[in-house]
């Protein structure tokens, strides 16, 4: 049996809301509509009005609404039809979300999930097609998960909405369709996955590559060629968290490979893969690397929207493929 | 008889009895008139001592002091319920703060960095706050406590407190689009939100002829009734918020703009003479001030004699000069401090110092 990752978001939602009466979903289509992608299909027949609040277009507005909630004693989650439209509303979460517990003395708290579909999309341009991992990931006080397959779609997203602090929950478009097998984990109503732990996907001896969201289906992509056509033994660490960052994971398989790659679909500078090399530069994995880190990055433009372009700015297994071979000196 | 409401707004959708006249007559006592002379005292002698203490290079930074506002969070918290109306303002907080149970001892600390500040010292002027109280801050982003604001009534709403949420925000702030985001979804959902534009006439130094093409702030969200208030009569404050109060309950959100002044200039920064005359400022004080007004109030209903009012003002600052010794002798955050706080339970990462240790 299967579930696409739209199903295990689905899931993970209305059992925080069954779970706790705090918690209600607000945002735009999210009630009668079902969700722009129906990620809250069903939610608003099942708990009505007062759970499954459509809002107008208005995002500055909506989002200082769910932290003045939060603050009262709310469990709100925020939803972004897209995360391009967070900007509109970034205030709110950096400013008066992340911020609040650290200028009150530690006196208030601001639970809520900001979440939905981040990164590149297929087809929308520049406007509608970008990653904030790194935005939302250099502010203290925001926890940011970015979750990959079914199982941490429902582990994360169930985890973000028990934990106390503002979490920003991205979400990524092209994957909601995509289906994983349905372990027992999704029978388990209290199954939540550890934030800040990041997961190695697939074993590997030669090179480890790290990467969050959709790049991780690239990188498991290439470690399937490399490992079918040249014998590469690729390990693949699926960052899960992006704040905190589970840097000791990491480590310990760059002490083991010896060769860093990181993959990522948001903008090279000042990029997750830039801090994964900074932080490494500055740990004891440094003394085993034993060739320069690569960085395999969206391309530094705005995203354009013909075919043959997009293909060109977002990465492609066939990236990872010539950066895991050259840090091996085998291209 | 205090003056009725200056100008009152209601929406042509409005039932005509939703939102009562606020009275011209209202009943005090003389414990309430001494409690209202003592709270705008206290805070008028902190803003002059933390005036003072800023030029002493005592306190860092941003600092916006409140002189000649006094009457308007005085008045609006002897109609509201403390255990269940939530209250929001913007940076100009130490009066909130104050009404809200705050004590003189607490800003002052805040304003010097000291452990004993109410954020422990690492809020500053701009982020005073109460949680126990209702009251969240102190924000330094101008017009973003709106939305925050409406949030508090939807989550009272939602809970069934039966509380409502004041939002305080300035004429400056009134040209934000999330002013009308906030006021748009409150109207939508009846949240029990009370919007009080406190028109100081000046957002820094741009007056409100400059500012907004309309400057009638109390009808600007025009669904929503709205309330012309003298901002400068505590008594008008209070029976406009009582009202306003019994509005929001029943129908949803209204506005209430206050007619007030401030003395100083926007921030300390700002010595407020460059967009305003001297005489302007010097007749609002002499015509207007809430604190001579309220004495002579007293004085009038035979409240009070001249005596009782030179007691109560030596014991305001006997009661400041030894917060701000207290304030002064408290230690500063301790260094683990610096990163407390910041989350909620454990962090499961590490939190990277200026060296990575």
């Amino acid at each position: 049996a299967t579930i696409t990752v739209r199903d295990a978001l689905n899931q993970a939602l209305d059992e925080e809301l069954s779970r706790d009466p705090r918690v209600f979903v607000m945002g735009e289509e999210v009630a009668r509509y079902n969700g722009a992608y129906k990620i809250t299909k069903g939610l608003h027949d099942k708990y009505g009005d007062s759970r499954i609040i459509d809002t107008p277009i208005t995002e500055a507005g909506f989002a200082g609404i769910t932290v003045g909630a939060a603050l009262m004693g709310m469990r709100p989650v925020c939803e972004f039809m897209t995360f391009n439209f967070s900007m509109q509303a970034i205030d709110h979460i950096v400013n008066s979300a992340a911020k609040a517990r650290y200028m009150s003395g530690g006196q208030l708290g601001a639970p809520i999930v900001f979440r939905g579909p981040n990164g590149s999309a297929a087809g929308v341009g520049a406007q509608h097609s970008q990653c904030f991992a790194a935005w939302y990931g250099s502010v203290p006080g925001l926890k940011v998960l970015s979750p990959f397959n079914a199982l941490d779609a429902r582990g994360l997203l169930k985890a973000a909405i028990r934990d106390d602090n503002p979490v920003v929950f991205l979400e990524n478009e092209l994957m909601y369709g995509t289906a994983f097998a349905r372990t027992p984990e999704f029978d388990d109503v209290d199954f939540t996955l550890p934030i800040g732990k990041a997961n190695v996907e697939r074993e590997g001896s030669h090179v480890t590559v790290v990467a969050h969201s959709r790049a991780v289906h690239t990188a498991l992509e290439a470690a399937k060629l490399l490992a079918e056509k040249d014998g590469i033994s690729v390990e693949v660490i699926n960052l899960r968290s992006i704040r905190p960052l589970d840097i000791p994971t990491v480590i310990a398989s760059v002490k083991k490979t010896n060769r860093l790659v990181t993959v990522e679909e948001g903008w090279p500078l000042f990029g997750v893969g830039a801090e994964i090399v900074a932080q490494i530069m500055e740990s004891p994995a440094f003394d085993f690397l034993d060739a320069p880190i690569e960085r395999i990055t969206g391309a530094d433009i705005p995203m354009p929207y013909a075919k043959n372009l997009e293909a060109m700015a977002v990465p492609q297994p066939q990236n990872v493929v010539n950066a895991v071979k050259r840090t091996l000196g085998k291209l | 008889t205090v003056p009725s409401a200056i100008a009152i707004h209601r929406p042509a959708s409005m039932p005509a009895t939703a939102l009562a006249e606020p009275s011209t007559t209202v009943t005090t006592s003389r414990d309430e008139l001494f409690t209202f002379l003592r709270t705008m005292s206290l805070i008028r002698r902190v803003e002059i001592v933390s005036d003072q203490q800023y030029k002493a290079r005592m306190i860092r930074g941003f600092c916006h002091l409140y002189s000649g506002e006094e009457a308007i969070c005085t008045g609006m918290e002897a109609a509201l319920d403390q255990s269940r109306d939530a209250m929001i303002t913007a940076y100009r907080d130490h009066g909130n703060h104050i009404v809200r149970g705050g004590s003189a001892e607490e800003v002052f600390a805040e304003l010097f960095g000291r452990a004993t500040g109410m954020s422990k010292g690492k809020g500053g002027s701009m982020h005073f706050y109460n949680a126990k109280k209702l009251f969240f801050g102190g924000n330094g982003i101008v017009g973003a406590q709106c939305p925050v604001g409406a949030g508090l009534a939807f989550g009272a709403q939602r809970l069934g407190t039966g509380g409502v949420s004041v939002s305080c925000y300035g004429d400056g702030a009134a040209n934000q689009g999330q002013i009308f985001e906030a006021m748009n979804m409150a109207a939508l959902w009846k949240l029990p939100a009370i919007f009080v534009c406190e028109n100081n006439q000046y957002g820094m130094g741009t007056s409100t002829r400059r500012g907004s093409a309309d400057d009638n702030y109390y009808s600007r969200g025009h669904y929503i009734p709205g309330i012309k208030v003298d901002g400068m009569n505590v008594l008008a404050v209070k029976e406009a918020t009582r009202v306003a109060r019994e509005y929001a309950v029943n129908h949803g959100p209204i506005v209430m703009e206050m007619s007030t002044y401030r003395y100083s200039g926007h921030s300390m920064s700002d010595p407020g003479v460059s967009y305003r005359t001297r005489d302007e400022v010097q007749k609002v004080r002499e015509e207007r001030d809430p604190i001579e007004r309220l004495k002579g109030i007293m004085l009038e209903a035979k409240a009070a004699t001249e005596a009782d009012l030179e007691a109560v003002e030596k014991e305001i600052k006997i009661q400041v000069d030894e917060a701000l010794a207290k304030a002064l002798a408290a230690p500063e955050p301790e260094p683990s401090q610096l990163t407390a706080d910041i989350y909620v339970g454990k962090y499961e990462g590490t939190i990277r110092m200026v060296e990575k240790s």
